[in-house]
């Protein structure tokens, strides 16, 4: 299989994948089949799905670094795409079908709850990243393009941290994220640790 | 009014009248849940299939006709019975809200036994028949409203809490009523995995002031849409406090004991800033990382229903209850 091949294959799996469990996830929950409560369904389905594929496109680079699958970079933007639009659907959804446009109450909750102001941010720095992966505005940008989407690292702990203040009791699934998440940060020690002397100095 | 299911005599006969048609029931609840669980499976992300491996057939939950006098009919539409028995806080079954139905159809409550003993007069053993013969069932339509600020408006089948709380002839010295769940991790997968169960101490413990145990409001429930309760619903017997938020209404109890202290309640030891002992539905206190001051009533239609509606204080339930909290600040009692 040619190159080409494979990273269109690639991104057929990807686009089939997330695109199609997303309109599935919508279609049932209109028609009410999923489960009692559908608004909660689609709050923690888009939201955990935001958080996989964001946490897949951030594995990218390590998997090439340490198995030389370059290939994989091509699709890397994609998975950061996809992460953004299923955090857009998951806000969406947060604004239309849990509060249902009751503006007052979106505002006092982004504004009063912590996890949700926690999520907002980590919302606001994907839409700068989704907004500037765009080919011509990444040429623009130059190297300030590296600085501004190296923000996904902490929009990823703001994620983490978001789903772990989002539940009552049951702390070990997202636990088990922020070990997730700590462990691609470490992976990244020493372009982290560089950018953060380089600043000080 | 009677509501005779199978025109049985009483609630025993019924069962024994109706089996044809209740293994019909339930093998078509079966099928619905199958169908359900499939589209469960694909989205959650804690899911416990189904073991299509296993060469056990699939054990299911009965649940058997009641005879009961029935409730006027209510102004309020109901929640469906699929989604009652669907959608379930049962942490002993596991923490998601569809997993109850999956993981308790095993659920063994025959024999049962629940003691009334601490400070009374006359201490009560009941076991499984007594709880469906000993008092005069009726049926009884509340909303629930969940501290999750989702609500549910349902037709429990029971007795008044006051109706065993009678026999037992509280001493002067009970103030409060404590409440215990089932502890059997053989039996409740939560109660055996601090993973499954999320991190809570078993058994689960709930308790009222006397006064609000003798409420005339407070319901001994053992059933719901003129059957016995199925197990996810906290079968065979459960509380029901309609003016409190759900988790005050313990499941599958064992033990009520009467005490002169107030007793420890499960939420209210896991997180004391988040629940009280009281957890009165109150729109003005809001929980401290969601408001309370509405909910999203959960009937049919899907996505698009429009169901948020405003949360009464007391749950609705001011004109009965609100007397027993005078003179408290009920901001700093929540
Ligand atoms: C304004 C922005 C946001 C709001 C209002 C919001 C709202 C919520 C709410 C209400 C829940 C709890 C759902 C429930 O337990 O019923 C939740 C959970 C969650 N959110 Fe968000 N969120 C926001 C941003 C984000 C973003 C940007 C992400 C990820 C990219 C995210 C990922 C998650 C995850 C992973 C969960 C846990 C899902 C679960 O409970 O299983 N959220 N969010």
């Amino acid at each position: 299989m040619s190159k080409a091949h494979t990273i269109f294959l690639l991104k057929t799996v990807i686009h089939l994948l997330s695109a199609g469990l997303l309109a599935n996830l919508y279609y049932q929950a209109i028609v009410d089949q999923l489960g009692a409560d559908p608004v909660e369904a689609v709050l923690h389905f888009t939201g955990i799905g935001a958080f996989n594929l964001l946490l897949l496109s951030l594995t990218v680079s390590p998997l090439v670094k340490c198995f030389k699958w370059q290939i994989l970079m091509k699709v890397r933007r994609l998975l950061g795409l996809y992460s953004f639009t299923y955090a857009l659907c998951h806000v969406l959804s947060f604004l239309a079908f849990e509060v249902q446009f009751n503006w007052t109450l979106f505002i006092d909750e982004v504004i009063e709850r912590p996890y949700i102001t926690v999520g907002m941010s980590a919302f606001v720095i994907l839409f700068a990243l989704a907004v500037t992966s765009i080919s011509r505005l990444k040429k623009q940008l130059g190297r300030h393009w590296q600085l501004l989407h190296n923000w996904v690292y902490l929009a990823l702990l703001l994620i983490a941290l978001h789903f772990y203040w989002s539940v009552k009791s049951e702390v070990i699934e997202p636990s088990i994220y922020v070990l997730i998440c700590l462990v691609l940060l470490w992976l990244r020690k020493k372009k982290l640790t560089r950018r953060f002397t380089r600043r000080v100095h | 009014m009677t509501k005779n299911i199978g025109q049985p005599a009483s609630w025993q006969l019924a069962e024994n009248q109706v089996t044809d048609e209740a293994v019909y029931h339930s093998r078509r609840t079966l099928l619905k849940k199958l169908g359900f669980i499939g589209a469960g499976t694909l989205l959650s992300t804690n899911t416990q299939a189904i073991d299509w491996f296993s060469s056990k057939k699939p054990q299911v939950f009965n649940t058997s006709p009641l005879t009961f006098k029935a409730a006027d009919t209510s102004k309020q539409t109901l929640t469906p019975e699929s989604k009652v028995t669907s959608h379930n806080n049962f942490y002993e079954f596991g923490t998601g809200k569809s997993d109850p139905v999956k993981n308790a159809q095993s659920f063994n409550v025959d024999p049962w036994k629940l003691s009334i003993t601490g400070l009374v007069e006359q201490p009560i053993t009941l076991d499984y028949d007594d709880l469906f013969k000993r008092f005069t069932l009726e049926e009884r339509i509340y909303r629930l409203r969940c501290v999750e600020a989702w609500s549910m408006v349902i037709p429990w089948i029971g007795f008044p809490l006051a109706d065993i709380l009678k026999q037992a002839k509280p001493l002067s010295k009970a103030k409060y009523v404590a409440f215990e769940t089932l502890y059997d991790p053989k039996q409740m997968p939560g109660q055996n995995s601090r993973r499954i169960g999320g991190g809570i101490d078993y058994p689960y413990v709930e308790g009222l002031r006397l006064d609000e145990a003798t409420h005339p409001l407070t319901l001994m429930s053992v059933g719901l849409y003129g059957k016995t309760l199925p197990a996810q619903n906290g079968a065979p017997i459960r509380l029901v406090v309609p003016w409190k938020y759900g988790f005050k209404s313990i499941k599958s109890i064992v033990s009520i004991k009467l005490v002169d202290k107030m007793p420890p309640t499960t939420w209210n030891i896991l997180a004391p800033h988040e629940y009280g002992f009281y957890a009165n539905v109150n729109p003005e206190v809001d929980h401290p990382r969601w408001s309370q001051a509405s909910e999203r009533r959960i009937t049919t239609g899907g996505l698009f229903a429009r169901n948020r509606i405003d949360t009464l204080p007391f749950n609705g339930y001011a004109e009965q209850v609100a007397h027993l909290y005078k003179n408290m600040d009920l901001t700093k009692y929540f």
